[in-house]
């Protein structure tokens, strides 16, 4: 998403995006970034709580309208739930689990031979 | 603020957990020192803004006969409730997607706009698709979705990577 906001504003669109995965967004480098602190897949609010959906939405346009200058970053003023695991979560390697995820790799290294067999047109 | 616990390293992460699946090379992210910008042609108030996501349709309409994805729209009256984001990398351990407005927030920005913020969605909400590869994203669907917001007269995008 990022290189398609690099595209946009390139061409004369203004954008913002709002997300989850700073450091990504970060390291590309991006016109505006509205930075939500959540587990990735809610980038604009908690579900089910539309009072912060359309807060983070208003700090969105606040964002693409303020901005004087790129790679500007804003971080919204919210936290996620009464979860304080979940900083831990996402992607982590159990070692118990170290065979399997091979196995779930070799599996879908194949998958994706056939893909790609299919995308040319073999 | 939100507070002041450290941000995740995802791209550690994902080096880390490709590394364990077996994957010799590490991914590339798309890094750039400087970036573009554009203003605002228009008050906020008056300008017409696109919304952009990375979901599917549930119908997975966007993909073609050879399972490669593509460009979407559908139009902002009336959207549909749910989309498809299991193909995608997010917290499905932490969270789940079956409120839209989480990640593709409409009814917030229709209301935004009848209150007067900004001058409203244009007549679609749009998909792109999350690629491996940078060369289909640059060469082929940034260009595809210029062109439809060309199209519809937008003249901002807020975009909501999930």
């Amino acid at each position: 998403m990022s290189l398609v906001a690099r595209h946009l504003e390139a061409n004369g669109i203004p954008t913002v995006i709002v997300g989850s995965a700073m450091d990504i967004v970060i390291h590309c480098g991006v016109p505006r970034f509205l930075f939500t602190d959540f587990p990735l897949g809610n980038p604009a609010g908690h579900p089910g709580n539309a009072t912060m959906q359309s807060e983070i939405m208003r700090l969105a346009f606040d964002l693409l309208d303020s901005a004087d200058a790129p790679r500007r970053v804003v971080t919204a003023p919210f936290r996620w739930r009464d979860d304080p695991e979940w900083r831990n979560r996402y992607g982590q390697i159990d070692p118990v689990k170290i065979a399997k995820l091979r196995e779930a790799g070799e599996e879908r290294r194949k998958k994706q031979e056939a893909a790609k067999a299919l995308k040319l047109g073999a | 603020m939100g507070n002041a616990e450290p941000t995740i390293n995802y791209m550690e992460r994902t080096r880390l957990y490709y590394r364990a699946l077996g994957y010799s090379n590490d991914y590339k992210w798309s890094h750039f020192d400087d970036a573009p910008f554009a203003r605002l042609a228009r008050p906020l108030a008056q300008s017409r803004i696109a919304l952009i996501t990375t979901s599917s349709p549930t119908d997975r309409g966007n993909k073609d006969a050879r399972g490669v994805k593509h460009v979407w729209s559908l139009p902002v009256a009336n959207p549909p409730d749910r989309l498809f984001t299991d193909d995608l990398a997010w917290d499905k351990e932490s969270t789940h997607t079956n409120d839209r407005e989480s990640f593709l927030p409409i009814a917030a920005a229709q209301a935004l706009a009848a209150a007067g913020v900004f001058g409203g969605l244009t007549d679609h909400f749009h998909g792109v698709p999350t690629e491996y590869s940078h060369r289909k994203t640059e060469a082929e669907d940034a260009p595809a979705l210029l062109s439809l917001l060309r199209d519809e007269r937008a003249e901002g995008a807020i975009l909501f990577p999930i």
